[in-house]
């Protein structure tokens, strides 16, 4: 690509920016919300508000520049060139993306840190102070999200090494749904471990419009208005709608019903796992793609998760990380040449890319794993992960924010 | 006179409601309730898990009529809230001492 302002693509990535948005505030705020209990309904789409806001300002002081600059220390991180938003001029093109701005892609990618530590709320909603859910987003953002942003996106090792991550299945959804699994253990179980949702249609409203802005998320990690965004798009759509149909099919074999649930569980689980894929698969590879994670994501959740005895209260790790990992996988299996230049995958000739794709994985869910353990840790010993017990008891709405989600 | 309380669904209350006024029974309170029956409640199914849902919402009425109209009241909301399937309620009927109307004082079945 000629290092030319695009108008085109510059309109389509401010607009994908704004879909992305779209995805933490309302979306995950909903989505969350309405799964959780009515006393924590206000407390759990705090947490999505308040890491939105977070993730806007540390990724903008020195979370993008150590993630996506020049890179530094053998692949490690990114040297910080532009500290505090520094020498970054307003019709600056951007490295990566040549044909639109520098501050429109510092502005995309924004969104996608956001959107991964709100993620990771739904494993602890219900029993986290809410102070020490805002320190630690300013340390996970930082210590976690920025380092393997560089790693997999920056021109870090993983990149290096020829990891496929079109948009986010591994620095986003396994990175997100392994932290999600290391802060449930830290902070243990809830009194009631019940998934009882207060609010199904919050939830449902959530979904669509993840789904909705899902479209920004993956059609925009094409970086450009063309044929790839397209397919990105094409991509996202139908893997999501095959979930769906997956988990209901799920659903009517072991109840005779379709679920509510279970139909929008089955889209996330379904946008999830065409996410590292969404620009390097064919359509059929995403119907396939589609298909097979719900029945990943349901045996997780099913069978793992009560086997094992974690808490992980909105299923984070069960969909967001399970159907990342497959996703991940399947890329290195299905990425298509013809499709995008820079992915070939297993069924392509190239039998290498599994063992890479497997490599990052494995890398990615270890540091994301043990790290947030430390950071949760040290954030318990000085000032408590937890809520009181009564508190719990009584509702984070109240006790934490001093407020109330229905007053009829 | 007697005491009619009558625990029906939800939904069945406007049904019976109207039903009730139609053999002249106007007066009647009426209270959001919860509560669960010799079913234990119902069972409903999250992410492939099942969880039993005991304290369903219920309309409770209470309805104050003459022992002559007891029946015909009691017959009127069996025949409206009744669907034949698990969970359409109960009636309770006990004898009432006394009743006093507070705007005039009156007491007895002319207060009813």
């Amino acid at each position: 690509m000629d290092p030319v302002l695009n108008s085109g693509d510059t309109a389509w990535m401010l607009i994908s920016t704004a879909l992305v948005m779209l995805m933490t505030v309302p979306g995950v705020a909903l989505f969350y919300g309405g799964l959780s209990k009515k006393v924590n309904v206000l407390n759990t789409m705090f947490m999505s508000l308040i890491a939105f806001s977070i993730a806007s300002i540390v990724w903008v002081l020195y979370g993008y520049q150590f993630a996506f600059g020049a890179d530094m220390l053998g692949g490690l991180i990114g040297n910080p060139a532009n500290l505090l938003f520094s020498g970054i001029g307003v019709d600056q093109l951007s490295t990566l993306a040549p044909t639109i701005p520098e501050t429109v892609y510092i502005a995309f990618q924004m969104t996608f840190a956001a959107i991964t530590v709100a993620l990771v709320s739904g494993a602890v909603v219900g029993r986290m102070k809410v102070s020490s859910w805002i320190v630690f987003s300013i340390a996970w953002l930082s210590l976690v999200y920025v380092p393997i942003a560089h790693w997999v996106w920056g021109g870090g090792f993983l990149f290096q090494w020829g990891a496929l991550d079109f948009a986010g299945g591994t620095v986003v959804h396994i990175n997100s749904g392994v932290a999600a699994l290391a802060l449930a253990l830290l902070l243990g179980k809830r009194k009631d471990t019940k998934l009882l949702p207060h609010h199904l249609g919050y939830s449902v409203i959530g979904a669509a419009l993840l789904w909705f802005g899902w479209f920004g998320f993956n059609a925009g990690s094409a970086l450009s208005a063309g044929g790839l965004a397209g397919q990105a798009f094409i991509n996202t759509n139908t893997a999501t709608a095959a979930a769906m149909v997956s988990w209901v099919i799920i659903d009517y074999l072991k109840t005779g019903k379709p679920t509510i649930l279970g139909a929008i569980s089955g889209a996330i689980a379904g946008l999830v796992a065409i996410t590292p894929a969404a620009g390097f698969v064919t359509l059929q590879a995403a119907v396939i793609i589609g298909l097979v994670t719900s029945v990943v994501s349901y045996l997780a959740i099913s069978y793992l998760k009560p086997k094992l005895g974690y808490d992980d209260a909105l299923d984070v790790f069960g969909i967001h990380g399970m159907s990342g990992l497959w996703g991940a996988l399947a890329t290195g299996l299905f990425a298509a040449p013809f499709i995008n230049s820079l992915g070939t995958g297993v069924f392509y000739g190239n039998p290498g890319q599994i063992v890479t794709q497997i490599v990052a994985i494995a890398i990615v869910a270890a540091y994301s794993f043990v790290a947030t353990l430390i950071i949760g840790k040290i954030i318990d010993i000085v000032m408590g992960l937890r809520v009181e017990e009564k508190e719990e008891i009584e509702g984070l709405d109240i006790t934490q924010h001093e407020e109330t989600g229905y007053r009829i | 006179m007697k005491e009619i309380v009558a625990i029906i669904r939800p939904n069945k209350l406007d049904e019976v409601k109207d039903a009730l006024e139609t053999i002249g029974c106007n007066g009647i309170t009426v209270t959001e309730v919860k509560g669960r029956g010799r079913q234990l409640g119902i069972t409903e199914s999250y992410r492939g898990s099942d969880y039993r849902i005991d304290m369903l919402p219920k309309t409770r009425l209470e309805i104050i009529v003459a022992d002559e109209d007891a029946d015909s009241v009691v017959n009127t909301i069996v025949e409206t809230a009744q669907t034949g399937d698990i969970g359409d309620g109960k009636i309770f009927i006990s004898s009432v001492e006394d009743v006093v109307r507070i705007r005039t004082g009156e007491r007895g079945e002319e207060a009813v």
